[in-house]
């Protein structure tokens, strides 16, 4: 394959080398590159969060949460389970509402957004969700085709093409006429995936794209999400805590826990950091700061009342 | 004491947030109508799944409810020596009642189900989050088509339950018990009366369609991601549908006939 033209909406004409598809060369390809396109006049940031204050009931989410999402770049937000790293993307999308803060999306607040200008915003977004989120009656060609279709009257054979260019991106145009069912997990991935760039969006959102996927599954979603990062001029936020995987691609690194940032800066920044809770969610120990048992009354006591019942 | 005070008032407060959702919703749909029409092909695909998928319920059901209803209506007027008016009885009542009612409680069952656990579905894996983040509003896109198609196929699917009812009457009538055809017909081309007796069916099942629709799209929106959540959403659907179509019922009835 030599350079193929991505056309997707007329925005944006970019020469893409996608050499050799998924399973050529990419895998020799640099992901590594610390690419900072995008920059120049516009902000350095894509987004910034300002002391975003978010509860679910009783439990606070978010204490005072500040974080920017340097434009161009991969940046990953991890923290164990539970930190409310997905609510943080629901949350940028404008999907739920926080207490209190603002989210800055290109200067704009998504908070204060009417329905019409969140749409608007999010047809420049595209996200990766856990479980790909396919419709599940149409097939994959039509999936990649529906945000095209939806917001586009391109012509039919336009669409085509687009589809057919993201497709081979993702390595699987071969796949066009398959029913989201018959896909494996990391297939069905990848479908997402092709389907969340169709709009030539400028901020890709990817929300635990690595959980349940096998080793080689896994390195291809870690190649395309650079790949399609350096190519396409994206910016990528990837919420995980797959530590080994995401420090392989990231510029930088967020470290969630108990509402706030508790640490950034390059992957190797956070291998270098003395902090406990860092310590712990890097080298993945068991017990530390996040407590192994869930809070409860004291051992002894609980069983000894209950014996007495 | 207190502590049941605090239960009614949570139950209370939750009923009027069901409410307000539910017209909410209600507004949202119906503001997504108009434009859903311009778009011909996502209402189409509804009315094949909610009613020509239905078909063979609705038909089977309305030849045995005919059958029975001719069985029952001779021995009941063979006593008043009025077995010719059996076409008509059967008429009236799959016309008037049955058509509508049973039309809508198998709706309820077989389409109803199938819409709310549908979007249950959707909702629980993501696909409602996935277009919601494609800038796709769900309720233009899944639930006004489903809505419409819904409506359309009600009173369809009540006028065919009729027909087949009235089928089965002459089965049993005119072939097994052996009516005469010609009172059995002529009977009932006389008595039933096109405005009072056949549009107040047709009304009738366009409104049950309305509500039947609503109720199951709104279980399947509003349902929780979960396997429990979207099994109590269908049963929510059938059960609340039910109650709705007869109390409904009754109420058209009682206006259309003006006797209340």
């Amino acid at each position: 394959m030599g350079e193929l033209w991505l056309r997707p909406v007329g925005l944006r004409p970019q020469a893409v080398s996608i050499s050799g598809g998924v399973g050529g060369n990419v895998a020799e390809e640099s992901t590594t590159e610390k690419s900072g396109r995008g920059q120049g006049s516009r902000d350095e940031n894509i987004a910034i969060i300002r002391e975003l204050d978010y509860s679910r009931g009783h439990r606070k989410i978010f204490d005072g949460l500040n974080l920017d999402i340097p434009r161009g770049r991969v940046t990953a937000i991890m923290g164990p389970s539970g930190t409310g790293k997905t609510t943080l993307l629901r949350l940028m999308t404008g999907q739920i509402l926080p207490n209190h803060g603002s989210i800055l999306l290109e200067g704009s607040d998504v908070c204060r957004m009417g329905r019409n200008e969140l749409y608007d915003t999010r047809k420049r977004i595209g996200m990766l969700f856990q479980n790909g989120a396919l419709l599940t009656d149409i097939s994959v060609y039509e999936n990649v085709a529906f945000p095209l279709r939806e917001h586009t009257r391109l012509p039919e054979r336009l669409i085509r093409h687009i589809v057919l260019t993201k497709l081979h991106a993702v390595g699987l145009r071969g796949a066009a006429e398959l029913m989201p069912a018959e896909l494996s997990g990391g297939m069905a991935r990848r479908i997402a995936l092709a389907r969340a760039i169709a709009m030539d969006p400028d901020l890709i959102l990817y929300d635990e794209p690595f959980v349940g996927l096998d080793p080689i599954s896994m390195g291809v979603i870690v190649r395309l999400i650079r790949r399609m990062n350096d190519a396409l001029g994206l910016t990528s936020v990837v919420v995980t805590h797959d530590v080994e995987e995401v420090s392989s691609i990231a510029d930088r690194t967020y470290l969630l826990s108990d509402g706030k940032v508790v640490a950034s800066g390059s992957p190797e920044d956070l291998q270098e950091n003395c902090s406990a809770v860092v310590m712990q969610f890097m080298n993945g120990m068991a017990d530390g700061p996040v407590p192994f048992h869930y809070p409860a009354p004291d051992y002894s006591e609980q069983l000894l009342r209950r014996g007495q019942e | 004491m207190r502590r049941v005070l605090v239960d009614v008032a949570y139950a209370v407060q939750e009923w009027l947030e069901t409410f307000g959702a539910s017209q909410i919703f209600l507004m949202r749909v119906l503001a997504g109508c108009p434009r859903a029409l311009l778009r011909p092909g996502l209402i189409v695909r509804q009315v094949y799944a909610s009613g020509v998928l239905s078909l063979a319920i609705i038909g089977i059901s309305g030849l045995f409810v005919g059958m029975v209803l001719a069985l029952q209506g001779y021995n009941s007027l063979e006593r008043f020596g009025a077995t010719e008016s059996l076409g008509v009885v059967a008429a009236l009542a799959l016309v008037r009642e049955l058509g509508p009612v049973v039309t809508a409680l198998l709706f309820a069952g077989r389409a109803g189900t199938a819409l709310a656990s549908e979007i249950g579905l959707m909702r629980a894996t993501d696909q409602l989050s996935g277009m919601e983040m494609m800038a796709v509003d769900p309720i233009k896109r899944v639930v006004v088509p489903r809505f419409i198609g819904g409506i359309i196929s009600m009173p369809l699917l009540a006028a065919i339950f009729s027909a087949m009812g009235i089928l089965g009457a002459w089965l049993v009538g005119v072939v097994l018990l052996g009516v005469d055809e010609g009172s059995f017909w002529s009977s009932m081309r006389d008595q039933v009366d096109y405005k009072d007796d056949v549009l107040s069916g047709v009304l009738k099942s366009f409104v049950f369609g309305i509500a039947a629709s609503l109720l199951a799209v709104f279980e399947g929106y509003n349902s929780i991601p979960t396997a429990e959540g979207v099994s109590r959403a269908t049963t929510r659907t059938v059960v609340l549908t039910a109650l709705s179509v007869l109390i409904l019922n009754f109420m058209l009835t009682a206006v259309l006939i003006g006797e209340v």
